[in-house]
């Protein structure tokens, strides 16, 4: 498991979305096309594609944290 | 026990025992006259002592304890900043503008003594515009006291803007909203400083127990939960204002004496982010939260308000609904979005349309809570919840398009 967990600043965050689709594994949208972010660990495999769903945020709302 | 801890305490009610017939704020002479004068000689560690023993609690609705809350702005480099909470955002609660109005001094000492505690030289009471005049009125009539300096100011009349974040942000010269934590107040708050935020009330008892002691304190309220609250009562009762109660006293006996009729149908207990319960319920239940907790509710801020028997609990949730929706800071998506339509399901609910919807209701409200900087949406999806839960009955004559019990006047307060 990695040992980073994905968090996101709902001030920041004004919905674009493409953080749900570049991780569906770990991120869904809300009927308002707000994300709704699975806070669980999270296998290794998926830190490059969160790495991307963070790196892809207009607005830098998405961070990886340290659990 | 100390010498200062032998100073005899004026009687029952500890914090409104005190107050004049005519309306008007305690003078300082009559303030020291009923508790005596601010017990500076006592040095911080005695003082935290003191709180930490007597096991007074946050009365501003999260109940964090406040010897905690002192301890986590010390050591940290830089001089703590004191901050007294008057805000009082909640419709429905009144008891710490009654504080401010009518007993400023109490407040003041605490505040003053808390800043003792901490080492912290300034002290910011934050108010209300209501009771403005009357806390700069007191802040005058007093000298410096320990070289710490005492000041209010205005905070805007909203629900938000209380909250610990929101004051912080707006008393550094920013809007009354929430800001994401951490950092929280006691990390970086007023001016960057750690900032220790106490709800005024709290800051009245810690005045008191800071002359009589923690022993004394606690020889009201339970080993649990000691010590006396001021609670706001309002809605179908004949006496509707502040009490102050023990913690762990009859439910019952604070209906009796703000003279309700005994034909309630429900209790909102806790204010708008609180939780309804049935009349039924309440009947045994004590005024505290361990007890409260039997029925998915906590005193929260101290507000309860009697729900008549010819009121609609979906009606009257629907407003409450409406008004947290508004009231939100605009800031966080699923707040703005997800109340306005938790809202707009609960209307058309209310209003028997056949477009309501109950699943998507409680969809919406899974979706919204803890999703915001701060608690806000998730006081209002709570409030919802409890509604859904124990008004069922009145949810399924909605459903079906029967009337309502509801028709007589709104009773929850919407600004």
């Amino acid at each position: 498991m990695s040992d980073l967990v994905l968090r996101v600043n709902p001030i920041l965050c004004d919905g674009h979305g493409l953080c749900a689709e570049l991780l569906p594994e770990r991120i869904e949208l809300d009927e308002w096309g707000y994300p709704i972010v699975d806070a669980a660990a999270m296998p290794r495999s998926l830190e490059p594609h969160a790495r991307r769903a963070v790196a892809a945020c207009p607005v830098l709302a998405l961070r990886l944290e340290r659990r | 026990m100390s010498v200062a801890e032998k100073l005899a305490a004026p009687a029952a009610p500890r914090l409104l025992g005190g107050l004049r017939r005519d309306g008007r704020a305690v003078p300082l002479a009559a303030h020291v006259e009923r508790y005596g004068p601010l017990p500076l000689e006592l040095r911080a560690a005695e003082l935290l002592d003191r709180v930490a023993r007597s096991g007074l609690t946050g009365r501003g609705g999260a109940g964090f304890p406040t010897a905690t809350k002192l301890e986590s702005v010390l050591r940290r480099g830089t001089r703590p900043i004191v901050v007294a909470n008057g805000t009082e955002g909640e419709p429905p609660s009144g008891k710490d503008k009654a504080l401010l109005a009518y007993a400023p001094h109490l407040v003041i000492d605490g505040a003053v003594l808390a800043a003792r505690a901490v080492n912290a030289k300034k002290v910011i009471v934050a108010t209300t515009s209501i009771v403005h005049a009357a806390v700069a009125r007191a802040i005058s009539e007093r000298p410096r006291e320990a070289g710490i300096a005492v000041r209010t100011l205005v905070v805007p009349d909203r629900f938000v803007a209380g909250e610990e974040t929101a004051l912080i942000q707006f008393l550094n010269g920013g809007p009354a909203a929430p800001t994401l934590t951490p950092p929280r107040p006691y990390e970086r708050g007023v001016g960057g400083a750690p900032t220790v935020v106490l709800n005024v009330e709290t800051l009245a008892h810690l005045a008191l127990i800071a002359r009589y002691g923690a022993t004394w304190f606690r020889e009201a309220g339970t080993p649990d939960e000691p010590g006396s609250v001021l609670v706001t009562v309002s809605g179908a009762v004949r006496d509707p204002g502040v009490y102050e109660v023990e913690l762990g006293s009859p439910f019952a006996q604070l209906l009796a004496d703000a003279g309700a009729d005994g034909q309630a149908q429900a209790y909102l207990v806790g204010g708008y982010f609180g939780t309804w319960v049935k009349a039924t319920d309440a009947h045994g239940a004590a005024v505290s939260n361990v007890d409260l907790a039997h029925f998915g509710a906590s005193l929260g801020a101290r507000a309860i308000i009697v729900l008549p028997p010819d009121a609609c609990g979906v009606v009257e949730t629907a407003r409450v609904a409406r008004y947290l929706a508004e009231e939100s800071a605009g800031q966080c998506g699923p707040c703005v979005h997800g109340l306005a339509a938790i809202a707009d399901s609960l209307e058309q609910l209310a209003d028997g349309l056949h477009t309501a919807d109950t699943a998507l209701l409680r969809r919406r409200l899974a979706q919204v809570a803890n999703r915001g900087a701060c608690r806000h949406p998730d006081g209002a999806v709570a409030l919802v919840a409890s509604a859904l839960r124990v008004f069922s009955d009145e949810v399924d004559r909605h459903l079906r398009g029967r009337r309502c019990t509801g028709h007589g006047r709104p009773v929850l307060p919407i600004p």
